[in-house]
């Protein structure tokens, strides 16, 4: 009896039966060529400086992160919205959540800081701090 | 530098003679006391010829039951460690008044209270609230073991490891001096050059890769291994606390595991992510590192709220009032717990608009925390409530906690944040709602499961000695902070100026021997159960008249927990079965499949200890070993095919048989 048989034998007896899911060679093949196009855009674009502004070539950068991120979950890892009856879409909503609130928070709160801490503030100014 | 001293540092890196404590006194007598208990434990376990015993039965285990009991001795064990650092503390701060030092000096005791800090939250509280969610859980909805058994033993052992190397730093080196988040730029390179804040960052980050994978171990049992029948509203609330947890776990620990990476990156290979200057930002270390830390603290809440509810709805003999409105306080506590990080650093800048956002959803957060008090109270409600141990904590619980949350919504207005931060009021509350919470609820739990896990109960005498020298002494220990922080006392302070505060000091010291005397009481407590364990045995399994599986099998349970796979048809599952009379199946078993205990996860932890080790003393030729070891040992793990059995039919008829006599001898006693 292979291993891979017994790990399954070993749930059997609680009745919740795993299906793997369909998984080709094409996918996988889409997948690595697509993650490798993503990966080699934002390289050119940093060593060539292409886009010419700074903070345009981050923000682009980001998406083709975002991207990359879509590509590995849905070659990679076969997510979509029915598998294991629904609780990968359920963990991917609360994963967004989570990393929405993560980013936006920081970024809202690390702006504040900075506005409020780093002022270039005169000596006069900070005497008549309370 | 000559080539005798190039050789020791290539095979030692900064280790060397020095790093022993030999000038500090009270670090060589604690060293030689331990390492005296130590060698005779040792010599106990060889002279009764324990070791094989221990190694086959408990050290390489993959039963849940087991390892979650290691998980409980583990925290038992280290809880003590921390008592011992809050004890000196306490006496420190008693004793430094009028031009007296006391006797701990700055840095020792800088230590002191870091190391009280991480080891109570990371080394006690996280592997109590493991220990019983691995132990209860797969009990709960009667699976035979979590999803993946051997990760299990391997988190334990890492978790195990984690606590190791803050013990060693001890008496290697020294501990943190930093506080227990290790703020930078005080952790940094230019202000923390030695070893303590390492200690700190590889014993967290092993132990913080224990954690994530039994996080994501107890997800995976509670999703994919419920009885049949029982549905997600049909989960007792235990359960449904657990998965909450385990959802904050996996969520909220790669945010602690990439800051303290960052941590490590500055401090090993100099880059500035959170100094001073070149662009780093120490406000975003703070940031990050609350992101992950409030969630934590709903991590170690949300499995008591759960064991409260157990224990209520038990001690009262009915449902527990309000289950849904119960389960969906939870859920939200889930996701409330991230849009609150920033009370923790009101005082750090932010704008007025920042603060009050986050001032707001603390404030929301108290709302479903206070709907689960009311579930219990309308539960006790002209409920014929039995006063044994369990529901003794859990009403000291209510009481107690329900102060702290209220301190709490103070601490949440940012005007009253700004006099009360860093004060002793913040230590106040946090202890109030963590030992009146958290550390209440599990002894709350073990009085109420021990019976389950043993086979027989706890003697109530002790119990009560403990109970009430813990809830006076806790009182008494930190009422006077309350005080003091309105006064403005700030906390961490190792002598004062001021005389007129010294008697709040002495009466918070009288409080804390008051808990040192809980304290030991409650290890009498075990040690006189465990002498009179024929008086006080458990035959039926059931010894509260409970109302969830894990009571339908008997104490303890056997290696497989059900022969047959009970089957859910209400909620309360085990008080439903008791109300139809379901009759105990007594024939017709089959072989059941179970995992082969392995030694691997001991194995991998040991490696992860000596890489820690070597990380920290940058002996970087043996972390080369200890991390490709690792890898290869993992590796080889995969390949052992050999890792189930089953137990034959006729073993587990004979198991059942033994109870079913047990059982009928049980009911002949009480007829």
């Amino acid at each position: 009896m292979s291993a891979a048989h017994e790990a399954h034998d070993l749930h059997h007896d609680t009745g919740h039966g795993i299906d793997a899911p369909h998984v080709s060679l094409r996918e996988y093949a889409t997948g690595f060529i697509a993650s490798v196009v993503l990966t080699a855009i934002p390289f050119w674009l940093v060593m060539t400086g292409a886009l010419g502004d700074k903070t345009l070539t981050a923000l682009t950068i980001a998406l083709f992160a975002v991207a990359q991120v879509i590509v590995h979950m849905i070659f990679f890892l076969h997510m979509n919205a029915k598998a294991e009856g629904g609780w990968n879409l359920l963990a991917l909503i609360f994963t967004i959540i989570v990393i929405v609130i993560a980013l936006t928070g920081s970024l809202w709160v690390m702006y504040h800081l900075n506005h409020n801490m780093m002022p270039q503030m005169t000596a006069h100014q900070a005497d008549a701090l309370p | 530098m000559t080539s005798s001293d190039q050789t020791w540092s290539f095979l030692m890196g900064r280790l060397s003679l020095d790093a022993l404590p030999l000038h500090e006194p009270i670090i060589l007598a604690t060293f030689a006391m331990v390492a005296l208990g130590g060698l005779t434990l040792v010599a106990a376990l060889t002279w009764f010829r324990l070791w094989t015993y221990l190694w086959k039965e408990w050290f390489t285990s993959v039963d849940h039951k087991k390892i979650g009991v290691m998980y409980m001795v583990l925290g038992l064990v280290m809880f003590l460690r921390g008592f011992a650092d809050a004890i000196m503390m306490r006496i420190q701060q008693a004793i430094a008044f009028n031009g007296s030092e006391g006797y701990l000096t700055a840095h020792h005791y800088d230590q002191v209270f870091t190391a009280h800090g991480v080891i109570m939250i990371f080394f006690v509280a996280m592997p109590f609230v493991t220990g019983l969610m691995n132990f209860v859980v797969p009990l709960q909805i009667g699976a035979r073991d979590v999803s993946f058994p051997f990760l299990n033993n391997f988190s334990f052992w890492m978790t195990t490891a984690g606590a190791v190397l803050v013990m060693a730093s001890l008496f290697i080196g020294e501990f943190a001096a930093t506080g227990w988040l290790a703020y930078p730029p005080l952790s940094g390179l230019a202000y923390s050059p030695g070893v303590g804040v390492d200690y700190y960052i590889w014993a967290l980050q092993i132990a913080g890769v224990g954690t994530t994978l039994s996080g994501i171990n107890l997800i995976a049992t509670i999703v994919k291994m419920r009885a049949p029948g029982m549905s997600l509203m049909k989960m007792p609330i235990f359960t449904w606390t657990s998965l909450c947890t385990n959802v904050l776990i996996v969520a909220s620990f790669p945010v602690l595991t990439a800051v303290l990476v960052l941590l490590s990156l500055d401090r090993y290979v100099g880059t500035n992510f959170f100094t001073n200057d070149l662009g780093g930002s120490p406000m975003m270390y703070v940031n990050l590192i609350w992101i992950w830390g409030h969630p934590e603290v709903y991590i170690l809440v949300l499995p008591i709220f759960g064991v409260f509810s157990e224990v209520t709805a038990t001690f009262c003999g009915k449902r527990l009032f309000g289950y849904s409105s119960m389960v969906y306080a939870t859920v939200v506590i889930t996701i409330l717990s991230y849009v609150v990080w920033l009370h923790h650093f009101f005082t750090m800048g932010s704008g007025a608009s920042v603060n009050s956002f986050f001032g707001i959803t603390t404030m929301v957060i108290s709302i479903p925390t206070g709907a689960k008090l009311f579930n219990w109270m309308f539960t006790m409600y002209r409920a014929r409530i039995r006063y044994d141990l369990p529901m003794m904590w859990t009403v000291a619980f209510m009481l107690t906690f329900v102060i702290g949350g209220m301190t709490g919504v103070l601490l949440a207005v940012p005007p009253a944040d700004f006099v009360l931060h860093n004060s002793l009021f913040l230590i106040a509350h946090f202890h109030n709602v963590i030992i009146g919470g958290v550390v209440f609820g599990v002894f709350a739990a073990i009085n109420y499961w021990w019976p389950k896990a043993f086979g027989f109960k706890l003697e109530p005498f002790w119990g009560k000695v403990s109970f009430w020298l813990w809830v006076p002494g806790f009182w008494l220990a930190f009422s006077p902070l309350y005080v003091m922080g309105l006064m403005g006392v700030t906390r961490r302070m190792r002598v004062f100026d001021d005389p007129s505060l010294q008697i709040w000091f002495v009466i918070a010291a009288i409080g804390a021997f008051m808990i040192a005397g809980g304290i030991a009481a409650m290890l009498v407590q075990y040690g006189v159960s465990i002498m009179r364990r024929d008086q006080n045995r458990d035959e039926t399994g059931d010894p509260w008249n409970a109302r969830t599986l894990e009571w339908a099998t008997s104490s303890p349970p056997p290696a497989y927990n059900f022969a047959f796979t009970p089957i859910a048809h209400d909620l309360d599952a085990w008080a439903d079965m008791k109300r139809l009379g379901v009759v105990r199946p007594l024939d017709g078993f089959r072989p059941i499949h179970m995992p082969r205990n392995t030694g691997a996860g001991v194995i991998l932890s040991g490696i992860s200890l000596i890489f820690g080790f070597a990380m920290i003393w940058h002996i970087w030729w043996l972390a080369i070993v200890g991390f490709a070891g690792l890898l290869i040992t993992a590796i080889a793990h995969t390949f052992n095919y050999d890792r189930a059995y089953h137990i034959p039919a006729e073993t587990v008829a004979a198991t059942e048989a033994q109870r079913t006599r047990q059982l009928a001898a049980h009911q002949g006693a009480s007829a």
